[in-house]
């Protein structure tokens, strides 16, 4: 099985979050940068699926020269080899194209990314990609077997959870639960060693459209001082009277 | 032209986030001079929609659509936007529609912004402001594609009422095997249970609690309140609460109009993951706990005591209020 794990390079989720250049811009200054935290559940499952059935473990990232040190990273946590497509990457529609085109060009049973990059919130890369190659996707995706060609998946849904099955070749949108918090793995020394050796090829952005465009952006009011009560009775009448949410 | 939505139905009967989208798809169709056209799958009162300001539905009647697959809704939802010359489609928050609103955008070569908390700012460009960062941030958002998806966030557009003469008629999508490529084989679903998604009011219980035995008292508020249960990620890792009920910036999103967070710190991916609820209220026996900077109304005290006294409190206020 050939696999294709799907990489967004996102701030760390205690990042201060801030815009600059007229709020035009997502301010990067002194903000450290991380795996997506649903793509390192996936990555992870990957990494299952090449110990116990020999699954080779691909990944690809659009971006920057800047995003190399988070597919190292990913590179030291054990997948083979790595697809950087060297565009910046402002808009999901146009980051799902260029994804497609590696996923037709290098045959992929599977494709393993996340629910959404916990920066721009997009949670549309993988059903579009999915989309752009014809091939099966299952979002929200908590559990994954492959057995042959059938694979077997969880997904959460509002409220509870749904078992699917389907045909490789597939595309997930994964998160917690594919593998617990506790299966991660900090990248050893020898992994880092090694990633150090192994492929990382840079390949030119397709010619793709941007569909959408973030123009300018805001951070929420600053939040008034939180009333401090001293009763039940207090709480409930500001909820209703003040509030007006019961 | 025209506007569609997409509106969510369980056993026939409509959603609450249906008339909410509803709602939204009529602003927009009044701005761009169109008409509102509604999208449902197996819904039985058709009709009601008409109070939200649609003009037609098109109802989907078909065995095979009963459970959701989003490969053949989206199909369906795609179809109906040819046939309507629709170029906005508007849909939910809910998991399935964050489901098929991707596929949807493939098939329409739509841009899709999601998590959209207002009606367009403008339409010429078509602009949206929605949540970005994990609710650290919103973006101005424009689509600049033809064909334009949005996704309204929950409860951020409210429901309007504008009533309007409302035709019903009934579409039948062509859909082949194909389309069905992903099946359902099991739905594992606590039933009569509020979701997390559809609330208006979420109680959510933290570390603070000492262990799964004592989530009696927070499903006892829950319920005075008709509101879901939801937990803290450790609370979900140690497994005293199911996955489902974990909120936050790794698990599930919560814009809730109330969110009450009893035993909960206030770590910065919780906050991310719930800071889209109107009103925050949080229990907890330290002062310094960083939820404080981020709640409307606190109390600090210990949970043991306060929670049981706000429900016998709150069954007071009910049984006043009824
Ligand atoms: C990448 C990443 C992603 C994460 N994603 C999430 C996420 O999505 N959601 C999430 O919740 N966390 C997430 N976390 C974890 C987060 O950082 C915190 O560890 C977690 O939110 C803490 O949970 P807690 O508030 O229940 O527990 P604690 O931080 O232990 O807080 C317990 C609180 O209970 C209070 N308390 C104790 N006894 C009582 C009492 N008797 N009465 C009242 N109050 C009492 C204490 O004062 C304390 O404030 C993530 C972390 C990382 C690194
Ligand atoms: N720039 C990118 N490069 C590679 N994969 C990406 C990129 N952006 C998003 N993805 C993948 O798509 C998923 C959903 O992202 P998004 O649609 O941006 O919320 C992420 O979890 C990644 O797996």
């Amino acid at each position: 099985m050939k696999i294709l794990v799907c990489i967004s390079n996102v701030p760390d989720t205690t990042s201060k979050i801030n815009f600059t250049d007229g709020d035009t811009k997502f301010d990067t200054n002194g903000v450290q940068f991380v795996i997506n935290p649903n793509d390192e559940f996936g990555l992870t499952r990957a990494m299952w699926f090449k110990e116990k059935q020999g699954a080779t473990v691909h990944i690809a990232t659009v971006g920057d020269a800047s995003v190399e040190p988070t597919m190292r990273k990913a590179l030291a946590i054990g997948a083979d080899e790595g697809i950087r497509i060297n565009a910046v990457p402002t808009d999901g529609f146009f980051v799902a194209e260029q994804l497609a085109s590696v996923v037709k060009d290098g045959a992929y049973d599977l494709v393993i990314a996340g629910r959404e990059s916990i920066d721009y919130n997009g949670g549309m890369v993988p059903g579009i990609l999915a989309t752009l190659t014809g091939m099966n996707f299952i979002n929200t995706c908590i559990n994954l077997e492959v057995e042959g060609d059938t694979a077997t998946a969880m997904r959460e849904i509002d409220g509870g959870k749904e078992k699917v099955q389907t045909q490789l070749p597939l595309v997930i949108g994964g998160q917690k639960g594919l593998v617990e918090e506790s299966d991660l793995k900090i990248p050893n020394m020898r992994g880092i060693m090694m990633a150090r050796k192994k492929a990382l090829n840079v390949v030119e952005p397709i010619g793709a459209v941007k569909a959408t465009v973030d123009n300018k952006f805001e951070k929420p009011a600053p939040k008034g001082t939180v009333k401090l009560v001293d009763s039940a009775d207090e709480l409930i009448a500001l909820l209703h009277n003040e509030a007006k949410v019961i | 032209m025209s506007v569609l939505v997409y509106t969510e139905s369980e056993n026939g009967k409509f959603k609450k986030n249906a008339f909410e989208v509803a709602s939204y798809a009529k602003a927009v169709a009044e701005q761009l001079g169109t008409s509102a056209v509604a999208i449902s799958f197996n819904a039985d009162a058709n009709n009601d929609l008409g109070t939200y300001g649609i003009s037609k539905v098109l109802n989907v009647t078909s065995n095979q659509l009963q459970t959701f697959n989003a490969e053949a809704y989206a199909k369906a939802i795609a179809e109906a936007a040819n046939k309507e010359e629709a170029n906005v489609v508007i849909v939910s928050s809910s998991a399935n529609s964050k489901y098929l609103a991707p596929i949807l955008a493939g098939k329409l070569k739509a841009g899709y912004a999601p998590n959209v908390v207002e009606a367009p700012s403008n339409t010429t460009p078509f602009t949206v402001k929605r949540t970005a960062f994990s609710n650290k941030g919103f973006a101005h958002t424009e689509i600049t594609t033809d064909n334009k998806i949005v996704g309204v966030s929950n409860n951020a557009f409210g429901i309007v009422e504008n009533n309007a003469d409302v035709a019903v008629e009934d579409f039948s999508p062509s859909l082949d095997d194909t389309d069905f490529a992903v099946k359902s084989v099991e739905v594992d679903k606590v039933a009569g249970k509020v979701t997390i998604a559809d609330a208006e009011i979420v109680v959510s219980g933290g570390r603070g609690l000492k262990g799964p035995e004592n989530w009696g008292m927070i499903e006892e508020l829950a319920e005075v309140l008709g509101a879901a249960t939801a937990c803290s990620k450790p609370v979900s890792d140690m497994g005293w609460r199911p996955h489902g009920e974990h909120v936050g910036q790794t698990g599930k999103p919560v814009a809730a109009n109330l969110y009450i967070a009893v035993g909960i710190s206030g770590a910065i991916q919780h906050l991310a993951g719930v800071s889209a609820s109107k009103t925050k209220v949080v229990i907890n026996n330290d002062a310094e706990a960083p939820f404080f900077k981020a709640a409307d109304y606190g109390i600090v005290g210990d949970a043991f005591e306060v929670v049981p006294q706000l429900v016998e409190k709150l069954k007071e206020f009910k049984a006043q209020n009824a």
